[in-house]
């Protein structure tokens, strides 16, 4: 089990003890202790160090996030010690300075512990030739299939290739042949030629996802990554091994030959699938969203992802998404749906509207329908949705902003007990107008029979159901990755995300169509901007204040909840 | 910085100096032509002009000589395509698989906008199949700007066939001769 799945910041470490060591000269100052893929204190590692002192050691075997194997010899580096004497006390030079003996072998870098005084060279003749020899060696038997392969644009072998390896090949003979395209699992697919035999899926898989799925199999240059007989690769986090593979060895099923990575804008948003937050960046094209990738976050996530979030992404783009405004079936513009429904608001009387809020919408969309509710005196509540959880990553609240939902006070600690109070409400007729955002309520208690006692039945929402059937007025929303926002996850980490695609048809983001409606009706005004409204909205909700929309930053900030 | 106009001098102000020296030139060309058989221009499109061997034509996709599409949809090209004229749908996870056995893919669509393309040759240059070539054709017409975006088939009937090394096959040759070693899955 990884740091990842913690995600409130841990007590301060006792004060740990620094030390100096130069990096190519340049002399930093390092942590003796450092927490390892385990969270554990381990003695820093030269490859470490070496990335304090922004100096890259180029690696394939090593991950920060995973166990230290140290079998790629990738970041061989050369080093020395400060030289002692036979009184083991430090022989100086002249001008008084430690003489530094510089050892006679390179050591793998993040396997090796440093100690004070020493001095790490990355540049060195014999580095360069040693990162050569090593790449050369790998390239033996790399397919060099380039144009075919997914990783092409994100491969280490390519970039490494360019940084540091020769020009030309020298090797002539045959190249070994291995399986290609070998179906490992469901969502993964394995090109066994493409390996350079790193573990890092392994490791992964082992040590991570709790899984010990993957092994090598045969001897030398036949070894090969396998799974045993008859036992695919099937657990909910084996797209990581995607991420986390340095070549074109393992590629997702569900993007394989795709679109080429560098195709993809590449925009930082949250996943939606649960209550986690996992940070995201969705690689789209031309507003066709093509795949979503972990964001590394260690504070909610780290750097994975689970593989049902990663993959819940193609309804955004369903051919049969809400794009126009409708009232009462007929399509009309957003200034005149807004204004009806705005004048039919102002003149209800106090307690004859209900409000259904969505636990998937965003802080500020909350917010701005917690005013219309204080306004007109409503009945608010949203739906909870509940699965399985996991010991890693996934939450079983599947709703991503639950915590937003009870911190803007649409509904109470307890998610939906007031559904059952609208139900009646509109039974008894006290209830005459209901808005519903992103949720078929018909689902929930209040079915379609309720819902044809209703004067006015407001519906915003992304996708078709039978709720949005039944309404009088339509207003098409945006997905996550149409608009900008927040979510407050199950932490209470609140996480903004930014806009990839373009919304299909008429469809607005909600907190900009909800801005007008809380404009027209309360007066409130001010925050335009998605900016201005979390600000505002951050002084108006006391477990956000003293928040800004850029003090959330890439990676949140946690809050009391 | 300003110029200062040198003034014509007498000479140059009658005129007449250089409008007979021009007819000279004229005249001299007229002669050439009428007479000497000289002639500079050509009766296009009844005539045809003969298109040097390295001439930069429309880009067409090439066949190898097995009738396989070449493109493995890479997608260099339209990366590199300065006007953006290129426009190629990948297969995909659910595509339809490559003609040839090894090469795993190849384009489900390949769109290029010949009124965009401005026979720059990059595609050519960047492609590592070897499967797109600028052809000797420079007059294309259409009816409509749709006509003029060439797609996969009509690029494939216009580029013909291209003999190659055809390394694909040749790596499935390699992989099959070592089936019969002794370490095998």
């Amino acid at each position: 089990m990884s740091t990842a799945a913690t995600t409130e910041t841990k007590p301060a470490p006792t004060a740990i003890e620094k030390i100096k060591v130069k990096v190519d000269g340049r002399e930093i100052e390092v942590p003796r202790l450092i927490a390892d893929w385990s969270g554990k204190l381990t003695p820093t590692t030269m490859i470490q160090a070496c990335e304090l002192a922004k100096t890259e050691v180029p690696h394939y075997c090593y991950h920060p996030k995973l166990p230290v194997v140290g079998n790629c010899r990738m970041c061989l580096v050369e080093y020395g010690m400060p030289a002692l004497g036979p009184d083991r006390k430090p022989v100086l030079n002249s001008d008084g300075t430690p003489k530094i003996a510089k050892m006679p072998r390179p050591a793998i870098s993040c396997a090796t512990p440093i100690s004070p005084g020493m001095e790490i060279y990355t540049t060195t003749p014999a580095v360069k030739q040693m990162r050569e020899g090593v790449l050369e060696s790998l390239l033996i038997n790399h397919p060099l299939d380039c144009p075919i392969c997914d990783q092409a644009g994100e491969c280490k072998l390519q970039e490494y290739s360019v940084d540091y390896g020769q020009s030309a090949s020298r090797f002539v003979e045959t190249k070994v042949h291995k399986p290609k395209a070998v179906d490992l699992g469901p969502r993964i697919m394995l090109d066994a030629e493409r390996c350079i035999l790193c573990t890092r899926c392994i490791r992964f898989t082992k040590d991570i996802a709790g899984d010990d799925a993957l092994g090598i199999i045969n001897r030398g240059s036949y070894n090969t990554i396998a799974t045993f007989p008859g036992m695919p690769f099937d657990n909910n986090y084996t797209l990581n091994t995607v991420d986390i593979c340095p070549v074109g060895a393992l590629t997702s099923k569900d993007f394989r030959f795709k679109m080429r990575v560098w195709f993809l804008k590449e925009t930082k948003s949250v996943c939606t699938s649960c209550a986690t937050g996992c940070n995201v960046l969705i690689g789209s094209r031309e507003d066709k969203i093509q795949r979503y990738t972990p964001r590394e976050n260690d504070a909610v996530n780290g750097p994975w992802m689970c593989d049902a979030g990663r993959l819940n992404y193609k309804w955004i783009g369903r051919d049969d998404r809400l794009k126009d405004v409708l009232v009462r079936g007929q399509k009309t513009t957003w200034t005149a749906a807004l204004n009806e429904i705005s004048d039919k608001l102002k003149k209800s009387q106090a307690g004859s509207v209900a409000i259904v809020a969505s636990a998937r919408q965003t802080n500020e969309e909350l917010w701005l329908i917690s005013k219309l509710k204080s306004k007109l005196g409503a009945i608010s509540d949203s739906v909870a949705r509940v699965g399985e959880s996991d010991k890693l990553l996934v939450s079983a609240d599947k709703n991503p902003n639950t915590n937003g939902a009870r911190l803007t006070g649409i509904c109470f600690s307890e998610i939906g007990t007031s559904l059952p109070q609208i139900a009646n409400g509109i039974a008894s007729g006290k209830i005459k107008t209901l808005i519903v955002f992103g949720e078929d309520v018909t689902k929930h208690g209040i079915g379609a029979d309720l819902l044809g006692k209703l004067d006015n039945l407001i519906v915003s929402d992304i996708l078709p159901n039978a709720t949005t059937k039944l309404a009088h007025y339509i207003l098409p929303g945006c997905a996550h990755a149409e608009k900008r926002g927040s979510f407050t996850n199950t932490k209470g980490r609140v996480q903004k995300f930014m806009k990839a695609v373009e919304a299909p048809g008429d469809a607005r983001a909600e907190w900009e169509f909800l801005h007008d409606l809380v404009f027209n009706v309360t007066g409130q005004d001010g925050f335009v901007t998605i900016e201005g409204l979390f600000n505002a909205m951050a002084a108006d909700v006391s477990a956000f204040n003293g928040l800004t929309w850029a003090t959330l930053g890439d990676t949140g900030v946690t809050v009391k909840i | 910085m300003i110029v200062n106009r040198k003034p014509l001098t007498f000479w140059e102000r009658l005129y007449l100096p250089a409008i007979v020296g021009g007819f000279k030139v004229t005249l001299k060309h007229a002669y050439a032509t009428l007479f000497q058989g000289k002639v500079v221009t050509m009766e296009y499109p009844e005539q045809k002009w003969a298109v040097p061997p390295d001439y930069r034509g429309a880009p067409y996709l090439v066949k190898d000589q097995e009738g396989n599409t070449k493109c493995v949809s890479c997608q260099l090209c339209e990366f590199v395509c300065p006007p953006k004229a290129i426009r190629i749908t990948p297969p995909g996870p659910t595509g339809k698989q490559a003609d040839r056995t090894n090469a795993e893919k190849m384009p489900a669509e390949f769109e290029i906008n010949m009124l965009r393309c401005i026979y720059c040759g990059f595609c050519q240059e960047v492609c590592p199949e070897e499967a797109i070539f600028l052809q000797k054709d420079y007059s294309l017409v259409g009816s409509s700007r749709e006509e003029m975006i060439y797609n996969k088939e009509k690029l494939l009937a216009l580029g013909g066939v291209s003999p190659g090394i055809q390394k694909w096959k040749l790596k499935l040759e390699e992989a099959k001769a070592q089936e019969s070693f002794p370490v095998k899955l």
